[in-house]
């Protein structure tokens, strides 16, 4: 799914990474815990968290994550904002919940992670 | 090519530089010309080291080696060590503070996911003294 499709699903705001609207992700992740996406994220993702801090920023770098999602309308602050650029890592803000946001991805054919069970 | 050394220190609960290290560790593997699913592989485990280093120890080091066959990652500390190194490789076990969990970490998962990123995965801890975790990766 390219960025640009999901900034409209989602009613996103996109906060750093604009050249690349264009580019592609093939799974999302959500989750607040970042111990969860190191362990599981493969791929290209885009994660979707209601978590700010710069933790996220590094996880995304050492995870080599494509995009990020801020849910719930949370607006990170301009260190991190400044730490994703660094990193040309896309950053985007919805107004939609984890839930919402995952399942307007999902039905438009964005798939997660598979985990074994 | 020769073996390369490289240390970084770890200060604890310092929550705005955790990660410094593991990202100055990653792009020295890149200008080294590593193959980039090991790096990942590296900088994930080294972080989860480096995070738990942070939020569980009194501060630490991390040292990077590299020769020509693989990489070896050390993560020392000064600290309270582990009490039971078993139950510590538990998936979803953790000690972490209700501060460290706002953080998004303190899932459970540190010690397990390092193991599974490392060839050769090591821990030795001593109660009242520290944790060295040891890691290597084949090139």
């Amino acid at each position: 799914m390219r960025i640009s499709e999901i900034k409209e699903l989602l009613c996103a705001e996109i906060l750093c990474g604009e050249e690349q609207v264009n580019s592609e992700v093939q799974y999302g992740f959500g989750s607040d815990l970042m111990s969860d996406v190191l362990a599981y994220v493969k791929g290209k993702t885009v994660l979707l968290t209601g978590l700010t801090n710069n933790q996220v920023i590094r996880t995304a770098e050492m995870a080599e994550l494509s995009a990020i999602i801020f849910v719930r309308g949370k607006k990170p602050e301009h260190e991190l904002v400044k730490l994703a650029m660094e990193n040309n890592i896309i950053l985007m803000l919805t107004n939609d919940t984890m839930y919402t946001a995952s399942g307007k991805l999902y039905s438009k054919g964005l798939l997660g992670v598979q985990i074994d069970c | 090519m020769d073996v390369m050394q490289y240390n970084f220190n770890v200060e604890k609960d310092d929550f705005d530089r955790a990660g410094e290290a593991s990202s100055n560790i990653k792009k020295i593997l890149r200008q080294l010309g590593i193959d980039a699913a090991i790096i990942r592989r590296i900088a994930i485990a080294t972080y989860e080291a480096e995070i738990n280093i942070v939020i569980h120890s009194l501060g630490g080091e991390i040292d990077l080696e590299v020769d020509p066959s693989s990489i070896k990652i050390i993560a020392r500390d000064k600290g309270p060590g582990i009490a039971n190194i078993e139950l510590a490789m538990q998936a979803g076990y953790s000690t972490a503070s209700d501060k460290v969990r706002e953080m998004g970490f303190g899932a459970g998962m540190g010690l397990p996911n390092m193991k599974k990123c490392s060839d050769k995965f090591e821990v030795e801890s001593e109660l009242g003294k520290g944790t060295t975790i040891s890691m290597i990766m084949f090139i």
